[in-house]
């Protein structure tokens, strides 16, 4: 091995050449800062369960492309919450953000940080977020925010294999046997009530959105809508109808299922055991 | 003042940690280096976002500068624009299936809503030349690279994907 003179694992000597950018005019830094934080919470709550799976898949195949996709988020992840940190005026690092927050503190929606079920599970729940994200990456690549349409046009690129692969997935099961079948629209149905949350906006994103900066997540259900038609066709299994709505406050406000704790808890018991550490 | 040529010719020929037959400059992630007040300034993009091999990368050029004679070394890392397989020229192609992997065809570029494909176009098989291969994994070894497998000789293969 190399000898190498950055610290290692959390952390992290040259930062993203976009995180300390600018705020666009007319934007306030904590709006950003808290946008930034809720799609960079997105994907390292997501990330953490796809690496729950490592060691857990039903193939080597499959357990090495759920820790890529895995990878592929937390990659995301970075830029944005060292963008948050360096726009909300509070001075906090990535691994401060990751590693130093209570689960009030998290804005992720709750469809990333609901427990695993089985195979068919993961991926009714992936393809839901994936095909949601990559919709929301799609309108981002044009967002005034430098930093998140930088982030954005990288992860439309890679999210569209995760989507494949989600995809052919539920199609392989829904279309397969009659167990397959039975376990993936099980799956779908255990997630499906969360989606209600993916298009609710709150405060922050609309006046974002109005801004420039973000995309309102109501726009987006036409999309995700089609993408979702078209995949549940082909695998022969019945779109669910739509899920009330999301009335009440939610992951975008801090509230949080119990799941998000015991995630946090492993997550962060490293960082906490050994404040500072870098490996 | 050390001419810029000559900087990229050091940076550029530092080999990929998880490719070591390619080169940063093969691979098209170095993105540009220039001296700033005697310090110099190397800028990369990761191939894909959750690329781990970056910190080794930065680790490799550093060594590779500072054995060249530049100790002030600053690395960025930037993700605009996105890297794309297109990057790769034709050297490095050659240097792909010269090591049996096969190399990337052109790049999607999706207008609007990106569509949902199931399925890619399939890369002959480096060994007999078939046109008849067959993915068996998306996700490879590393992240730039998926599994395929000749149905006609039964080799497999990598494949470095399209993005």
């Amino acid at each position: 091995m190399p000898a190498y003179d950055d610290p290692h694992g959390t952390g992290l000597a040259d930062p993203y050449a976009e995180a300390g950018g600018e705020v666009p005019g007319g934007v306030r830094g904590v709006d950003l800062g808290a946008y930034c934080l809720m799609l960079g919470d997105d994907a390292l709550v997501m990330s953490h369960r796809l690496q729950e799976w490592v060691t857990r898949a039903p193939e080597l195949e499959e357990e090495v492309a759920l820790a890529n996709i895995a990878l592929d988020l937390l990659g995301q992840a970075r830029p944005l919450l060292s963008r948050a940190g360096a726009v909300d005026g509070s001075g906090r690092d990535e691994d401060t953000l990751a590693f130093g927050r209570g689960p009030g503190e998290f804005r992720n929606v709750r469809l990333a940080e609901a427990p695993n079920g089985d195979f068919a599970h993961a991926m009714a729940r992936l393809l839901l977020f994936v095909t949601w994200r990559l919709a929301l990456l799609g309108r981002l690549t044009g967002s005034r925010d430098p930093a998140l349409a930088a982030v954005a046009a990288k992860g439309v690129k890679e999210m569209a294999y995760h989507r494949e692969y989600a995809a052919g997935w539920v199609v392989r099961l829904g279309d397969g046997t009659a167990y397959s079948r039975e376990r993936v629209i099980e799956g779908l149905a255990a997630v499906w009530p969360s989606t209600a949350e993916l298009f609710a906006p709150s405060p922050v994103e609309l006046r974002l959105a109005a801004a420039g900066v973000a995309a309102d997540p109501a726009s987006l259900r036409p999309d995700v809508e089609t993408v979702l038609t078209g995949v549940l066709t082909a695998a022969t299994v019945p779109v669910p109808a739509p899920p009330p709505p999301c009335l009440a406050p939610a992951g975008r406000e801090g509230v949080h299922t119990p799941a998000l704790t015991d995630l946090l808890i492993e997550m962060q018991s490293v960082a906490r055991a050994h404040p500072g550490a870098t490996w | 003042m050390v001419s810029a040529a000559e900087l990229w010719r050091v940076a550029g020929r530092v080999a990929d940690p998880e490719m070591p037959m390619l080169t940063l400059g093969d691979l098209g992630i170095l993105r540009d280096v220039e001296e700033r007040d005697g310090r110099v300034v190397v800028t990369v993009t990761p191939t894909y976002s959750g690329c781990p091999a970056m910190d080794a990368i930065r680790a490799d050029l550093r060594a590779a500068l500072r054995e060249a004679g530049y100790g002030d070394v600053e690395i960025r890392v930037s993700l605009s624009p996105p890297w794309t397989t297109d990057w790769i020229g034709p050297d490095g192609r050659r240097k792909l299936a010269e090591s049996g992997i096969a190399p990337p065809g052109p790049a999607p570029r999706p207008a609007g809503p990106v569509p949902v494909t199931l399925g890619r176009p399939r890369p002959p098989c480096l060994r007999c030349g078939a046109q008849d291969t067959e993915e068996i994994s998306r996700f490879g070894p590393t992240a730039c690279t998926a599994l395929w497998r000749c149905r006609v000789c039964h080799e497999p293969f990598e494949h470095v994907k399209e993005i």
